[in-house]
């Protein structure tokens, strides 16, 4: 099963190579990982995704808080969360194709970003599945380039992961 | 007033209380070395910066405090990552310093430049490189501090020589502040209360006890929990000096060549009660029938150790003593329940004894050739009950576990989790260095002994009188036991085929060789060994076939044991 965790880590020189390290050492998969700084420039924030079966989520999460730069781990199965992913996709567009494809970026709420006579670079949000759902869409059109963020996530509500615990 | 980098480092060594250090001398720490000069740390020069990080682990075994070793950049910092590792894999507290090449040349490929953090990040519990002459002493203070805390392990520091050689004001923090680092100590008193009642509705408990219990120093509270529950006790090669094997409740050792007893135990058990144990792999033996009918309450300070290789009713994180504190008192309360349980388990622990006598731990004695065996036995008696021993790792290692009767904590020094050849004589060292004034034994195979026998300078350099014992049977013998048993006899590359004269080469260094070749002078050259000075090599020429036995098969269970070959 996926899980989505969130991990708040010092931020601090080789940090990223622990984290990742502890998942290839100890056969942890990762389908996706970002990371960058806080609110609190000394804590990055790390949003992985991964999968396993429950045992292996408890092994991740009891192996992440024991490294000494975790501050805290959030695992977001069964929780509330808001889970955004950026895509950028070039993507063929002539003379034919053009209009169908701004339409898509449209349905979409996606922007087009940059702009040749033969392509369309376009910036799109939203949880991976919607990602999913314009690739797919744009594919007859003819892809050429994408890039993905990895989704991130934030709980829902009013609290802030400080006052969670 | 304002010191250097490396004045710093020997100002935080002092004020961690660190009276002596194990090390070897380079380019990226002479400076280190030349302040050295002007403190009262002494320090020890091993042949080998392998050899400096297994005696400061040694050290630290014996003592509980932090060893502490030391190794410049490069070749210097890549020798310590075996014993690293070794101290890692068995929870041992040390902080290895390593030089590194000054900070404007990282990166570089300059002359002795090893990524040594980089190496090393999966082997030690933290590290650190330091690029301020601002953080030095605070990372000092923090890594003395995650070494020893919680569920110990190493740390090291990688030096900069330009760090070492600035300067700043030295202040020692007070505190330690990591707000990513807080290991619980304090066992939760519902979990406590909850094992105490599986306790009480259990019919043949087992306690299984791993080297947490050493290194919570909970021997004392182990055996008053056990004693107040009547249960029997069976430990890991880490667990064993923790609890006195000649304790009517003791079982010996569990798994691949424990005893058949422990084993029939823990097989037929309902309720096992793990305390500072991780379930290895030669522990369980097959996973699938391990414990098979037995309720499992593991307590350890590492949430990361449980549910981890087994599953488990009921987990207690916490430090040992206070664990198994809390639960005598829980006990306490309930005179009538335990009056009943120590009463309904008194069929159990018949079963036990039946097992014990029917399989005792034994062996084939001879009065032609030397048997190992024999040799520990005879060794036992003839030292103090302080003796402490440690071990390389092959047969040798599994006889001293089966024969020697431990009696006292931290007299066992053994590499357990890497099972590293080469880690006896150092450790055994590094013991020594600490307790010049205790018997310090090193059981060694042929094989081990000469992974680090270089060592044999340092101990007659600075007079540590350690004593070797060189169970010599000309082979690799563990690896030799294996071929014998699933290669069909076919022993590649395990027989040594040139035979080592050990009282030359003990005598090439200025210590003593004593040799024995028949049963009948094997006492007679322990008792030598132990009235000489200095250090003694004793080398006893073994039956050269002799397997370790009982044994379970790699991948069979804890029931399938092979008691004879
Ligand atoms: C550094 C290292 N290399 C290889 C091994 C694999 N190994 C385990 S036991 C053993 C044989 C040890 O031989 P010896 O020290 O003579 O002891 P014996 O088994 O004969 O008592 C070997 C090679 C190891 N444990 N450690």
């Amino acid at each position: 099963m996926k899980h989505t965790i969130s991990v708040l880590v010092e931020n601090e020189f080789g940090v990223l190579s622990r984290v990742s390290g502890l998942f290839s050492g100890r056969g942890f998969n990762i389908e996706s990982l970002s990371v960058a700084p806080t609110l609190d420039p000394s804590i990055s924030r790390m949003t992985i995704v991964t999968s396993g079966d429950d045992q292996i989520l408890e092994q991740i999460t009891k192996q992440l808080n024991k490294l000494i730069d975790t501050i805290k781990v959030i695992d977001f199965t069964g929780e509330d969360f808001v889970e955004r992913e950026l895509a950028l996709i070039k993507v063929t567009a002539e003379e034919g194709t053009r209009a169908e494809v701004l339409r898509i970026t449209d349905i979409f709420r996606g922007k087009v970003v940059d702009v040749t006579p033969r392509s369309y670079t376009i910036e799109v949000t939203g949880a991976p599945a919607k990602i999913d759902a314009i690739v797919e869409l744009l594919r007859p059109a003819g892809l050429k380039e994408i890039v993905r963020s990895g989704p991130v996530v934030l709980g829902r509500g009013p609290k802030g992961w400080r006052s969670a615990d | 007033m304002k010191k250097t980098g490396s004045q710093i480092l020997l100002e935080c060594l002092q004020l961690e209380g660190v009276d002596t250090i194990f090390g070897y001398p380079g380019g990226t720490v002479i400076n280190i070395y030349d302040d050295l000069m002007d403190y009262p740390i002494r320090h020890i020069l091993t042949r080998h910066e392998q050899a400096a990080v297994h005696a400061a682990d040694g050290y630290a075994r014996a003592t509980g405090k932090v060893g502490v070793a030391i190794a410049t950049s490069g070749p210097g910092a890549t020798n310590t990552i075996t014993g690293i590792a070794t101290a890692y894999m068995d929870s041992i507290p040390l902080v290895v310093i390593t030089g590194q090449v000054p900070t404007p040349l990282i990166g570089n490929d300059a002359f002795q430049e090893a990524d040594i953090i980089g190496i090393t990040r999966p082997i030690t519990k933290h590290n650190y490189l330091v690029k301020d002459i601002k953080d030095l002493a605070r990372i000092v203070k923090q890594a003395f501090y995650i070494a020893r805390t919680g569920r110990p392990g190493p740390v090291l520091i990688d030096l900069p020589k330009d760090v070492q050689i600035a300067s700043a004001k030295f202040e020692y923090p007070s505190t330690v502040e990591l707000r990513g680092y807080k290991p619980t100590y304090s066992g939760n008193v519902r979990q406590v209360e909850k094992a105490v009642k599986m306790i009480l509705a259990s019919r043949k408990p087992v306690i299984y006890v791993g080297g947490g219990a050493t290194l919570s120093d909970a021997s004392q509270e182990l055996r008053t929990f056990a004693e107040a529950i009547q249960a029997p006790v069976t430990t890991t090669l880490m667990g064993m000096s923790s609890f006195p094997k000649r304790h009517p409740l003791s079982l010996g050792m569990l798994g691949m060549h424990g005893t058949y007893y422990a084993n029939m135990a823990v097989t037929n058990s309902d309720l096992l009660i793990a305390i500072g144990a991780r379930f290895d792999d030669r522990v369980t033996g097959k996973i699938a029938t391990f414990a098979p009918h037995a309720k499992i309450i593991h307590v350890d300070i590492d949430p990361t150790s449980i549910k981890k290789n087994v599953r488990v009713d009921l987990p207690i994180v916490g430090d040992l003593k206070d664990v198994l504190q809390k639960m005598v008192q829980k006990i306490a309360e309930h005179g009538e329940g335990i009056e009943k349980l120590i009463d309904e388990t008194s069929p159990w622990r018949e079963e036990i004894s039946g097992w014990k006598e029917q399989h005792p731990m034994t062996y084939k004695p001879s009065e032609t050739v030397i048997k190992p065996q024999f040799v520990i036995e005879k060794l036992r008696e003839l030292t103090s009950e302080d003796a402490i021993v440690t071990t390389e790792v092959g047969q040798h290692q599994m006889w001293t576990a089966q024969f020697f009767d431990f009696t006292q904590p931290r007299t066992f020094l053994t590499s357990g989790g890497l099972g590293t050849m080469g880690f006896g004589l150092p450790s055994a060292l590094g013991a020594q260095a600490a307790f010049p004034e205790r018997q310090v034994i090193d059981v060694s195979g042929d094989g081990s002994f000469q992974m680090n026998s270089q060592e044999l300078a340092t101990l007659v350099q600075y007079r540590l009188p350690v004593k070797i014992v060189i169970l010599n049977n000309n082979f690799l013998g563990m690896v030799r036991q294996w071929q014998q048993l699933f290669f069909n006899k076919r022993y590649s590359q395990t027989c040594m085929e040139l035979p080592i004269d050990f009282i030359k080469l003990a005598e090439a260094y200025g210590a003593t060789g004593l040799r024995a070749t028949r049963p009948d002078e094997v006492e007679g050259v322990i008792r030598k060994a132990m009235e000489t000075p200095g250090p003694v090599i004793m080398e006893f020429k073994i039956s050269r076939e002799e397997n370790v036995m009982p044994m379970v098969p790699a991948g069979a269970g804890l029931n399938e044991m092979v008691l004879a070959s």
